[in-house]
């Protein structure tokens, strides 16, 4: 009971996953200040910005739903926090797997966009519905693509649907990454990764210059907090989520941790590069791209899966 | 200091309205938060929306259409927020004092709590302005 708690609370769960959140959004926003030539924030800055939001009002806006506006940031806070915990303890232990939890982790990655659905339809403001939509629109979109390519590792390990076996297949053959069929559907996951971490080619929900905050326009204090605290975590899980399925984790064992660590900060680096050297592009143009080549990449990386390349 | 008061004064969120004014100021804004003067650096950002800021900048002198807009906004805003007057109209109304259209100096429709005058201020001034009010916060 304990021990289950701690899991939770601290060590692969929650308080971890926010630090290290904290920390990557930091990383994100000194490279991106270091691209556009600046010196950019100190390292305890998001830590400020999350201590600076928690101190401050919260306003509920009269046309709002009071109890989802509240409740909505608490519901993709606690998808992370589980997703997070259920890949670390498959990472440090293999062995602690169980049937379909690769399912059960696809299924909570999309909980933070749909809290961020529910929110923004209930704050009663045009700009925050019209936000939720476009986020709508995207899920749509990049889930598509996603799922086609998270499951070519699947078809590739002749159906494994246990993150800690994928792990240890991966560990005995060679990662995924290492074949064709696997290289293409992970070039497909790193788009629709972008695309649900709503950062630049496709911020299209909140994008800042024409709908202000999207779905996030009413809310201040606390509430806000929690959904900038969500991000940074998705941050951290979903590149993670992405190190296990395709390129083998990270094995607990002398020089490999560091190997691990460089697989993610490759990850990262991918994704801020993409976010400091691309426009944001149309909701329309944005499902025009995922439904179009984007699933033809994946049906294809699928189709040589099938192959055996 | 306690902990709340040290992250404000580490974190300030900006949102800048712009009431009725020529733009100078509004440009001046903007290029305090280029490369060059950086204010990511002290973990100012512009956000766009009025719930998210700790500070509003506004500029221009307030016209009596304005000053409904101005005082809504004020009072949407998640307290602390603190009001900055940027260039001498919202300071002072300069040249636009005896205009019919004006509603009268900032100061008598919002509290204000720093002024940054100049026709438009310098960068520099915008960002000793800020300096200035993150000083007066700490001592109270």
């Amino acid at each position: 009971m304990v021990k289950t708690l701690f899991y939770f609370i601290i060590f692969p769960g929650f308080l971890f996953t926010a630090l290290v959140g904290l920390l990557v959004s930091w990383i994100d926003r000194k490279v991106t200040a270091r691209v556009q030539w600046r010196v950019g924030p100190p390292i305890l800055q998001p830590l400020y910005d999350f201590v600076k939001l928690l101190g401050k009002e919260t306003i509920i806006p009269q046309a709002g739903s009071k109890v989802t506006f509240l409740l909505s940031p608490l519901f993709g806070l606690a998808a992370v926090t589980i997703v997070s915990m259920l890949i670390w303890s498959i990472i440090i232990s293999p062995g602690k797997t169980f049937l379909g939890d690769l399912i059960v982790v696809i299924y909570l990655l999309t909980i933070p966009s749909i809290s961020v659905i529910l929110g923004g339809f209930a704050s009663g403001n045009p700009l925050a519905s019209l936000g939720a939509s476009r986020e709508m629109k995207m899920i749509l979109a990049y889930e598509l693509p996603f799922i086609l390519a998270i499951f070519t590792p699947v078809i590739k390990s002749q159906g494994i649907i246990r993150l800690g076996d994928l792990l240890q297949y991966q560990w005995a053959n060679s990662m995924f990454l290492n074949s064709w069929s696997g290289f293409i559907a992970f070039v497909v996951a790193i788009i629709c990764m972008q695309a649900k971490l709503a950062l630049v080619p496709f911020d299209i929900p909140e994008a800042e210059t024409e709908i202000i905050a999207g779905p996030y326009i009413e809310y201040s204090g606390a509430p806000l907090a929690l959904y900038k605290l969500t991000r940074w975590m998705m941050l951290f899980v979903v590149p993670m989520f992405l190190v296990v399925m395709f390129m083998g984790g990270i094995l607990f064992s002398g020089w490999h941790i560091l190997w691990g660590i460089l697989k993610y900060i490759l990850l990262l680096v991918i994704i801020v590069l993409i976010r400091n050297t691309n426009p944001r592009i149309r909701i329309d143009q944005a499902i025009k791209f995922f439904w179009g080549p984007m699933t033809i990449l994946a049906v294809l990386g699928i189709v040589l899966s099938f192959l055996g390349k | 200091m306690n902990l709340k008061l040290k992250a404000l004064t580490k974190s300030i969120w900006v949102f800048h309205f712009a009431s009725a004014p020529c733009n100078n100021c509004d440009i001046e804004i903007l290029d305090a938060l280029t490369p060059k003067f950086d204010l990511e650096r002290f973990g100012i950002l512009l956000v766009g929306s009025i719930r998210h800021a700790d500070v509003m900048l506004v500029t221009g002198a307030v016209s009596h259409k304005g000053a409904v807009r101005l005082k809504r906004l004020y009072e949407q805003a998640s307290k602390p927020c603190l009001v900055v007057a940027v260039g001498s109209c919202a300071c002072s109304m300069c040249i636009f004092r005896d205009s019919y259209n004006m509603a009268g100096p900032m100061d008598k429709l919002i509290p204000v709590h720093a002024y940054i005058p100049g026709c438009p201020p310098k960068p520099e001034a915008i960002i000793m302005g800020v300096v200035k009010l993150i000083k007066a916060l700490k001592k109270g």
